[in-house]
C-alpha cells in the first residue's frame, strides 16, 4: 500500500488532475486509496452500486455491457491515466456497465460519498471537477460515436 | 502575316476538293435535323448556305438569312471532339490465352481535315492537346494524338458572333491566330460574296498554291475583313470576367447559391456533351459470351452524372448542386491549376444547349456580386 | 497479332498481362494476389498503386501491399465489394490478369528519414501502408521511432495479423491494434483508433504521419495529431481514393477539388487535402 505521500504524488502526476492546486489534491487524497486488481477480475460490474470513482495509474480495464445472449460485449477499453467510471455522480448510483481488468491493473479509487461531499463544500473544485468529467465524457461519447459509424470501412 | 489570298465560292470549293484528293475525310458543317452539326462534306454545295443561328440561354433556331453566305452562323451541338475524342473508342481488344494477352491489331484511326473550325474550336483543340498530352514518352491516348498530328485544319474567323459567344472574354477569338493549316474569313465586298484566305502551316501553304491561280487580296477587302472583325470583337453576345474568377470560385465552395442552382438544373449533361473541351470519360468493359475475348471502350461520361463519383456503394457528389459547383469551378477555376488555362473557350454551346437555359457567364457574375439565391425562372426565348 | 506476355504498351491505357502466381484469402471479404510482372521485376514506391484489370470485366485501382524491395513478385490486396474485386477473387494460380502502372506519389519515405514514422491504419487501409512498414523495417537505422497503429471492426477484421503479431514483439517497432467491438475472448484494445495515439511515445515536431483509411478516420485521425499533439498538417500524410478509372488524368473521375488523385496523390499531405474535406461533394 502507498503512503500518504507518494499516493499524493501519484495523483498530482495524473493528467486528469493537472493544474490543480496543492489544497484541492490535497482534499482528494483525503478520499483515496490505492487498490490493485487481479487480471480477468471485475473492477465493479454493471448494475452494482456505483460507490467509487477511479483513475487507472497502470494496467488495462475493459468497459463491458451484459447482452444475455452474445456474452459480454467490450464497449471500450480504458487504459493508464483515464478516469474510469462516472456512475457515481448522479442518482441512482449505478454502473451502466462493467469494468474487467485485462491486466493486473492498479487504481486510484476515491469514495463516492465523500467526493461528492467535497465537491459539494468547495464549489470551485466541485465545479472544476464536473469540468473536467464533462470533458471526459464528451470526449468519450465522440469516441462511441465514431465506433458506431463505419469508420474503417469494414462493412461489405 | 502570310500572304492574304481571296476567292469567290468557286475556291472554297476547290479547296474542299484538294483537301479530299489528298486523302482527307473533309468534315465540315451541315444543317442536320434542324441544326448545325459536323459530318462529311463532298464540295461547297453541302455547307449551309444562306442559313444562320439564333442562340439564347436555352434555344437555338436556324433561320434562312437571305443571302448566299456559307458561314453565316456560328456553333452548333457539335464540336470537334465528336471526331478526335469519339463518344465511344475502342481503346483495347484482345484474346486471353494460357500465355497471355493476344491484341487485335487497332484499326489506322482516319485522316481527317476539319473544314469551317471556328477560332474558339481551335483554341479547344488546344486545350485538349494538353489534357492528353504526354509527360512520359508513352501517350495517354495513342489515337488521339496520331489523329490529331494528321488532321488538317481549315479555320474560319467569326465575323458575326452569336447570341451567346463570350470568346473575347476567353481570348480565343473572333480571329485564328494559330493552331489552323488555312484559315478563311467570309466577307461581302462590293455586293459579291469573298472569301480572304491565308495559310498558318507549310502544309497550308502547299494546298493553297494547288488551288493556284487564287488573286492576292487587295488593300480595300483585308480592310473590311480587318473591320468586320474588329466589329465582332466587339459585338459579343455574353462577356464574362475572369479577373480573379478562379480564386473567386474556389472561395465560394459552400456559397448556399450552388444548391439554388440544383433547383433549376435537371442533372441532364448536355453542358457536358455540347463542351469542345469536356473531356471526361469511363470505361466499358465487355467480355465475349466464352470469355475469351474481352474488348475495352472509352466513352463520354459527365460530372453531372450520379454514376461518375460512385465509389464503394454510394455517390460522393450526391447533389445536384454539388456537381454543377464541380463543372463550373473546373471549367474555370481549377482547370488552372491542373492544365495552367482555364477550359472554357467562350463557345457559348453549354448555354444553348441547356434545356433550362442556365448561363455559364451569368452564374459566375452572381458569384461575383454575392447573389445568394438564384432567382431566375425564367427559360428565355425570342420575343 | 501479338502475345501479350512481352508488353506492347500501345499507349497508357493498354493493360499488360501478369501471371497470378498464388491467391490467399486473408479475411472473409479481403484477399491477396500474388502476380508476377512479365518481364521479371517491377520498380514501386511504397504508396503507389496500380490499375488491375479482370479480363473482359473492368479495371480498378488497388495499391501495392508488398515491399517494395521484392521485384520479383507484386502483392495486390484487394476487398470484395463490386464486380471487378469478385472477379479478381475468383482467380486461381496460372490465371492472368492485366496491370497498368504503377501510378502515383508515394509515401515520403525519404523524406521521413531521420524522423518518428507514425504509421497509422484503418480498415483495409493498413495494404497501402504496408510496403511503407516494410521499407522502414528493412532500413530499420534510417528512421527514429517506428510506431504501427491499427484500427478495425472487430478481432476478425485485423488484416495481416499474423505480422503485426509479429512487430509487436519487436523491440525496435511499437505496434497497437485496436477493434470497434469485441467479446470477452479479445483482450485487445477496444475503441478508435484515435484513443492509441496518447498511448505512444513520439516527438510530435520530428515525426512524420502516414495515415490511411477511409476519409472520416484520416480526417478525424489527422485534426488528433494537429490538436491533441500539435503536429504540422505538412507532416501527416494521407492516401485519398476515388473511383479512378484511368490513372493518368484523362478521365475526370478522381478529382478533388483541383487534384486529380491518381497523379497528384494518391498520398498527399494533409495541407494539400485537409480544407477540400470540410466541403461536401466536393
Amino acid at each position: 500500500m502507498m503512503t500518504e505521500e507518494t499516493l499524493t504524488k501519484t495523483v498530482a502526476e495524473q493528467s486528469f488532475f493537472s493544474g490543480l492546486r496543492d489544497d484541492q489534491i490535497e482534499q482528494l487524497v483525503a478520499v483515496a486509496t490505492e487498490i490493485m486488481v487481479p487480471a480477468g477480475k471485475p473492477v465493479f460490474e454493471e448494475g452494482g452500486f456505483a460507490d467509487s470513482a477511479y483513475v487507472i495509474i497502470a494496467g488495462r480495464v475493459a468497459l463491458e455491457l451484459d447482452i444475455s445472449h452474445r456474452a459480454h460485449h467490450i464497449v471500450q477499453t480504458l487504459h493508464e491515466g483515464e478516469v474510469l467510471g462516472w456512475g457515481w455522480l448522479f442518482p441512482p448510483y449505478r454502473w451502466s456497465f462493467s469494468a474487467l481488468a485485462l491486466d493486473e491493473t492498479r487504481l486510484i479509487r476515491f469514495d463516492a460519498e465523500q467526493l461528492r461531499a467535497t465537491h459539494e463544500g468547495d464549489c470551485e473544485l466541485g465545479y472544476e471537477m464536473m469540468k473536467r468529467f464533462a470533458r471526459v465524457m464528451t470526449s468519450r461519447l465522440a469516441a462511441t460515436r465514431l465506433q458506431l459509424v463505419d469508420f474503417y470501412g469494414n462493412t461489405h | 502575316m502570310s500572304e492574304m489570298f481571296v476567292s469567290g465560292q468557286s475556291g472554297i470549293g476547290r479547296l474542299i476538293q484538294a483537301l479530299a484528293e489528298r486523302g482527307h475525310r473533309v468534315i465540315g458543317p451541315i444543317v442536320r435535323n434542324e441544326a448545325l452539326v459536323y459530318d462529311e462534306i463532298g464540295g461547297v454545295e453541302d455547307l449551309p448556305r444562306g442559313w444562320t443561328d439564333l442562340q439564347e440561354p436555352g434555344r437555338y433556331r436556324l433561320e434562312q438569312r437571305g443571302d448566299e453566305k456559307l458561314f453565316g452562323y456560328v456553333v452548333g451541338p457539335h464540336s470537334w471532339k465528336q471526331y478526335l475524342n469519339p463518344p465511344e473508342t475502342v481503346l483495347w481488344s484482345g484474346t486471353i490465352s494460357p500465355e497471355g494477352f493476344m491484341t487485335d491489331p487497332m484499326p489506322e484511326p482516319p485522316k481527317y481535315a476539319f473544314f469551317g473550325v471556328r477560332p474558339c474550336e481551335l483554341a479547344a483543340m488546344q486545350v485538349l492537346d494538353t489534357v492528353y498530352g504526354s509527360d512520359n514518352g508513352t501517350p495517354a491516348m495513342a489515337g488521339r494524338s496520331a489523329q490529331r498530328e494528321q488532321t488538317f485544319i481549315v479555320a474560319v474567323n467569326c465575323v458575326e458572333p452569336g447570341g451567346n459567344c463570350f470568346c473575347v472574354s476567353m481570348d480565343t477569338g473572333p480571329t485564328a491566330n494559330s493552331g489552323y493549316d488555312i484559315s478563311i474569313t467570309e466577307i461581302v465586298h462590293h455586293g459579291n460574296m469573298r472569301y480572304l484566305i491565308e495559310s498558318g502551316t507549310d502544309a497550308g501553304a502547299e494546298v493553297l498554291a494547288e488551288l493556284a491561280p487564287l488573286e492576292n487580296a487587295s488593300d480595300d477587302e483585308v480592310q473590311t475583313r480587318d473591320g468586320l472583325l474588329a466589329e465582332a470583337a466587339a459585338s459579343m453576345g455574353k462577356t464574362l470576367d475572369t479577373e480573379d474568377l478562379a480564386d473567386l470560385l474556389k472561395g465560394n465552395a459552400l456559397n448556399p447559391r450552388w444548391e439554388s442552382i440544383a433547383d433549376r438544373c435537371l442533372a441532364c449533361a448536355n453542358c457536358t456533351l455540347v463542351c469542345p473541351t469536356c473531356f471526361c470519360n469511363t470505361v466499358d468493359d465487355n467480355l465475349s459470351l466464352d470469355g475469351t475475348h474481352a474488348t475495352r471502350t472509352r466513352k463520354w461520361d459527365s460530372c453531372f452524372t450520379l454514376g461518375f463519383s460512385y465509389m464503394h456503394g454510394r455517390p460522393m457528389r450526391e447533389s445536384v448542386g454539388a456537381r454543377y459547383r464541380q463543372w463550373i469551378t473546373h471549367k474555370l477555376a481549377t482547370w488552372i491549376d491542373q492544365f495552367g488555362e482555364m477550359g472554357c473557350v467562350g463557345c457559348g454551346r453549354c448555354i444553348t444547349w441547356c434545356p433550362v437555359g442556365i448561363d455559364i457567364t451569368a452564374e459566375a457574375e452572381a458569384i461575383r456580386r454575392g447573389d445568394l439565391r438564384d432567382t431566375q425562372v425564367r427559360i428565355g426565348g425570342f420575343a | 497479332m501479338e502475345t501479350l506476355t512481352e508488353p506492347v504498351v500501345i499507349d497508357q491505357m493498354t493493360p499488360t498481362p501478369f501471371r497470378v502466381r498464388s491467391a490467399r484469402e486473408e479475411l472473409s471479404h479481403t484477399f491477396t494476389l500474388e502476380l508476377e510482372p512479365p518481364n521479371g521485376d517491377f520498380v514501386f514506391k511504397p504508396g503507389q498503386f496500380v490499375m488491375i484489370y479482370a479480363f473482359g470485366i473492368g479495371e480498378v485501382p488497388i495499391s501495392i501491399s508488398s515491399s517494395p524491395a521484392r521485384e520479383a513478385t507484386i502483392l495486390l490486396t484487394i476487398r470484395r465489394t463490386g464486380a471487378v474485386t469478385h472477379a479478381l477473387g475468383r482467380l486461381k494460380p496460372g490465371d492472368f490478369v492485366g496491370i497498368r502502372g504503377p501510378y502515383g506519389t508515394p509515401w515520403p519515405m525519404e523524406e521521413a528519414e531521420g524522423r518518428d514514422l507514425l504509421i497509422i491504419g484503418g480498415g483495409i487501409g493498413l495494404a497501402p501502408l504496408r510496403p511503407a512498414i516494410y521499407h522502414a523495417m528493412e532500413n530499420r537505422d534510417k528512421y527514429e521511432r517506428v510506431i504501427v497503429l491499427y484500427g478495425t471492426r472487430t478481432p476478425d477484421d485485423i488484416l495481416f495479423q499474423a505480422q503485426l503479431e509479429r512487430f509487436s514483439a519487436r523491440t525496435d517497432v511499437t505496434s497497437l491494434v485496436t477493434v470497434d467491438a469485441a467479446d470477452r475472448g479479445w483482450r485487445g484494445s477496444v475503441g478508435v483508433v484515435t484513443r492509441l495515439i496518447g498511448r505512444v511515445g513520439f516527438e510530435p515536431a520530428n515525426t512524420t504521419a502516414m495515415v490511411c483509411g477511409p476519409e472520416i478516420m484520416m480526417t478525424v485521425t489527422a485534426e488528433r495529431l494537429m490538436e491533441g499533439h500539435s503536429m504540422a498538417p505538412e507532416n501527416i500524410y494521407v492516401t485519398m481514393e476515388r473511383n479512378m478509372k484511368c490513372g493518368i488524368g484523362v478521365c475526370g473521375h478522381c478529382q478533388f477539388g483541383p487534384k486529380f488523385i491518381c497523379t497528384d496523390g494518391a498520398v498527399f499531405p494533409y495541407t494539400e487535402v485537409g480544407e477540400l474535406f470540410d466541403i461536401k461533394g466536393v
